[in-house]
């Protein structure tokens, strides 16, 4: 039998792990990827809330002489056709993806938490309506939804959140009925229900919080598909509209045509967007192993 | 079985009934119609003619009746005429049909064909830096936008071959046409088959943790016999279901993808429509994807039936 | 060709299966939890032992050491040796151990249910075991499965081959389970809770069987449960454990009648009787008798007699070490401080 190091066996299941920093060092290594998402999202957080700082030119103020500039000390990476600086609508294009991926992201889950915890709790007709609409909902693919959506309430930046909220909640309204609906056989519910407690306190108290944990790994993986479906949008011209710097955007600007030309404007938005949403998911799949080891996707 | 499938049935057609409706009433509220947006690129603001157009469309009737209208043709097969071109909607969808029809079939098999085994070895293997290097393939398969990816090829046929795979009107040959459709197809089936990998793995793992995974082992089963024989027979079954979701999943690629390409099929040509308002185009197009994502879970839930020996459906 | 060529019986071996001081423990985030913690036991050839304990109490796990099935990580065998027929079992390569499982021990699991493989036939996997350690053609492994699901008296073998598990019931596929264990007749089956999961009626048939195949086929068995009924009934020799640890041995007979821990005497006192109940036996009817407390958390172990929180007995030489494992009686052992004066003075006067 070979001999076993019990402290190094202990340290890799992380039972010495104490303390924030502890914590975070066991969580790091027995979710790397996940560490490297958590890097990611911060700095996209964090480039999203200081770009001022971290630019020196305004996105949106053109430059003649500086049309389609290669990348250099001046613009380090290049300028569009409009002589505004790449780097800065980079940047400042941080701001749009999260304002539109969280904001999407946040209203579709309210939505859904609210759908799908009430007609799995209540049951009955509402339920069965609900259910319909959910089917009806998921019949279209999410580009699809978004993109008539998008036209029909017009383009900017609150239309573009809410045609990307929309068809996020049946997902999450899915997932959360199921999951309300396991719960509410729980003997705990049962318990609390014979000591009379009401069933809408029921419905607060004992299954809301349970139904956290699949709710913060599936908001995570919404969160990417919302970014890039913004970007598609934008791609597409449905989006947000002009001079706003969104990712999407900047790449529908005749991109084809830039391949040719000017490929700093097609690598470098794309890169940020794959970037993003990269994080986000990595983030995601750490967290879904950590908070809720049996769910599947 | 038999009550299942007509009851199954039923359930489609309500579905499709309430999709009909859903699009009717979204594209209603849009704000401003083709008269608006012809007069306003024209520059006319002659409120005669404009209402004579509308009228001309039938924008003026009540809702209900626009609808019914529209029904009614749709299932007598008669679409409308589109607004913009003038000619009858359902000669501008056909002939594009085909085209994104074999699109979404290759970039389907690019799909399964990569993300089926490499998902089962993913998960055979998992915590190995095997794994972790195809889950970071497949998540940034799902990451990268797919438009994006398609630039990206685009651009490497410029920068090493001084060309560029646009699809043209009419390919010479079958195989000139398919080498021009696999390189569309392998950037939508790349995303696709990310989407199949992780849920392939994750299937695989859940039946790995199953007790007759541990009665395979106990009978002295090999590591392959028991991955490959007991395990990857159970964890197909749900991958079968993942069809259904790539269809709708293959749709939102396609439509970026042809827009990248500039292939004349019926995805590009439904955001050209969107962008016209030209509803009798949208309407039917919407409607049309709807029906094919509705149809093919159809078709998968009946395939479920034949393929899992458990299901019955008795009720 | 027998694979079974390499464990041969040696000379004057007197037990079969020779469990040495076997350690088991999970690695958790929690700390070690020494789920197996030095067990030695032997079991002779064509005997019965059966292993009595509470959930959690290490019983199976001590099960699928034996076989190596312990999951890795976070369980790992640290410690012991395991000797089937003379030859360390723990010393064998992967393949050499497969040739193990399934044909010289084989093990019948808890729940029917979810033990067989769905999508496929019963008759293929009962096929597969036979093909996988013996030369046959897999249609003479066919005819065998079939007979095989004659011996353990499934009603018309040939149609049940060709169906799938969650087409029998549960008392079924518990047979046919059986029926997978014993195909390559293995030298000793291990039954892992058989019958917990299976009604009441079910219950005693499928021991029945069990008891009826062992005599018939020469094998040995280990009856692992936490039902003393079930001891009674079928075992000849009772291991006792509590929290990872063997706390008493002996023959059944001699356990019934003179138990030696506290532990026993809980879990026999906690067996309903009714005549105790209806107080037949003493002139006022006795309640069931449960041991108070819980089984302690494994990580967590105190450091006398693990026993000693629940135990009503306890003294500070209890809490402060733990007692030696000692021959207290012919052929019957025991981990106790105090058995002699709580059992034994009476039994030795």
């Amino acid at each position: 039998m070979a001999v076993l190091d019990h402290r190094a066996e202990l340290n890799r299941a992380g039972a010495n792990a104490t303390g924030f920093f502890g914590t975070a060092r066991f969580l790091m290594r027995r979710y790397p990827l996940g560490a490297v998402g958590a890097v990611i999202v911060v700095l996209f957080v964090l480039t999203a809330l200081f770009a001022p700082w971290l630019t020196a030119y305004d996105p949106t103020s053109t430059n003649p002489r500086a049309s389609l500039a290669r990348p250099t000390a001046d613009h380090i990476l290049g300028a569009d056709f409009m002589g505004r600086d790449m780097w800065s609508r980079v940047a400042y294009g941080a701001r749009i993806s999260l304002a539109v991926g969280v904001g999407s992201t946040f209203l579709g889950c309210l939505i859904g938490v609210a759908v799908g915890l009430t007609s799995g709790y209540f049951g009955g007709w509402y339920d069965l309506l609900i259910q319909r609409l959910i089917d009806i909902m998921q019949a279209l693919p999410l580009l699809v939804m978004a993109l008539v959506m998008a036209a029909s309430l017009g383009p900017s930046l609150q239309n573009t959140i809410i045609a990307i909220a929309i068809p996020l909640v049946p997902n999450v309204a899915r997932v959360i009925r199921s999951n309300t609906l396991s719960l509410r056989e729980m003997p705990y519910v049962e318990a609390a229900r014979a000591v009379g407690m009401s069933e809408l306190g029921i419905a607060v108290r004992h299954v809301l919080p349970n139904t956290l944990a699949p709710l913060i790994v599936l908001a995570t993986a919404q969160l990417g598909a919302a970014i890039l479906t913004e970007a598609a949008l934008s791609f597409l011209g449905l989006g947000i509209p002009e001079p706003h710097p969104s990712w999407g955007r900047m790449l529908s600007e005749s991109a084809a045509e830039y391949v040719r030309t000017a490929p700093w404007l097609v690598i470098f938005p794309g890169i940020a967007i794959s970037l993003a949403v990269f994080g986000t998911n990595l983030l995601g799949d750490a967290l879904r192993d950590y908070l809720d080891p049996r769910q599947r996707t | 079985m038999g009550a299942y499938l007509v009851r199954r049935f039923f359930l489609m057609l309500l579905t499709l009934f309430g999709m009909s409706v859903l699009i009717f009433v979204l594209l209603r509220v849009m704000p401003g119609n083709i008269s608006d947006i012809l007069f306003e690129s024209a520059g006319l603001v002659n409120p005669a003619e404009k209402a004579k157009i509308e009228k001309e469309l039938g924008l003026d009737q009540p809702l209900v009746v626009q609808y019914s209208t529209w029904i009614s043709g749709l299932l007598r097969g008669d679409l409308g005429y589109a607004y913009v071109s003038e000619k009858p909607a359902l000669d501008e969808i056909l002939p594009r049909i085909p085209i994104t029809a074999k699109l979404a079939v290759l970039a389907l098999f690019f799909s399964i064909v990569l993300g089926v085994p490499l998902g089962v070895i993913s998960a055979v293997k998992q915590d190995t830096p095997l794994d972790y290097a195809l889950r970071v393939v497949s998540l940034s398969g799902l990451s990268l936008p797919s438009f994006w990816l398609a630039l990206l090829i685009l651009m490497g046929f410029v920068h090493f071959l001084g060309w560029i795979p646009i699809y043209t009107d009419k390919p010479a040959t079958i195989w000139h046409e398919l080498a021009l459709l696999s390189i569309p197809a392998a950037a939508v089936g790349f995303r696709a088959s990310a989407l199949i990998m992780r849920l392939t793995r994750s299937s695989m793992l859940e039946v790995l943790r199953q007790d007759y995974i541990r009665t395979a082992r106990a009978k002295g089963a090999s590591a392959a016999s028991v991955n490959y024989d007991h395990a990857l027979r159970n964890a197909v079954l749900p991958v079968i279901t993942i069809i259904g979701i790539e269809a709708a999943f293959l749709i939102g690629g396609l439509i970026v993808t042809e827009t990248v390409f500039n292939i004349p099929g019926v995805a590009r040509f439904l955001v050209e429509a969107i962008r016209w308002r030209d509803y009798p185009i949208v309407q039917n197009l919407v409607m049309f994807i709807a029906v094919v994502v509705v149809v093919v879970n159809f078709l998968v839930d009946m395939a479920y039936v034949v393929l899992d020996p458990r299901i019955k459906y008795e009720d | 060709m027998d694979a079974r060529a390499d464990v041969q019986p040696e000379a004057g071996a007197q037990a079969l299966l020779e469990v040495d001081d076997l350690q088991t423990y999970f690695f958790t985030r929690q700390g070690v939890v020494k789920a197996v913690d030095g067990v030695s036991f032997a079991l002779r050839r064509g005997e019965t032992l059966a292993i009595v304990g509470e959930s959690g109490c290490g019983k199976s796990i001590t099960a699928l050491s034996l076989l190596r099935l312990i999951p890795d990580p976070p369980g790992r065998i640290v410690g012991g040796t395991v000797r089937l027929a003379g030859h360390d079992l723990m010393t064998l390569d992967e393949p050499a151990m497969r040739n193990v499982r399934g044909n010289d021990i084989s093990m019948i699991f808890q729940e029917p249910m979810t033990s067989l493989n769905p999508v496929m036939t019963i008759g293929r996997q009962i096929a597969e075991v036979i093909l996988l350690h013996q030369d046959v053609s897999r249609k003479e492994a066919l005819a065998k499965a079939v007979e095989m699901l004659r011996l353990v008296r499934i009603p018309e073998p040939e149609q049940r081959v060709r169906e799938y598990p969650h087409q029998l019931s549960g008392g079924m596929r518990q047979r046919a389970m059986i029926a997978i264990a014993l195909a390559c007749n293995p030298k000793v089956l291990i039954a892992d809770e058989p019958t917990t999961a299976l009604d009441v009626t079910i219950q005693a048939q499928i021991l029945e069987l069990i008891v009826e195949l062992q005599q018939k086929l020469g094998t040995a068995v280990i009856l692992i449960t936490h039902d003393l009924g079930v001891v009674a009934e079928t075992a000849q020799r009772v291991i006792v454990m509590y929290a990872g640890r063997k706390v008493e041995e002996a023959p059944v007979g001699e356990l019934f009648a003179h138990a030696l821990h506290p532990y026993t005497h809980g879990l026999l006192a906690s067996i309903p009787r009714l005549d105790l109940m209806r107080g037949e036996v003493n002139d006022t009817p006795q309640r069931l008798q449960e041991i108070t407390g819980i089984v302690p958390a494994l990580t967590d172990l105190p450091q006398g007699c693990v026993f000693a929180p629940r135990c009503k007995f306890a003294d500070d030489r209890c809490r402060a070490q733990y007692p030696p494992y000692e021959q207290k009686r012919s052929g019957h052992w025991a981990a106790c401080w105090n058995s002699d004066a709580l059992y034994g003075g009476a039994l030795h006067a």
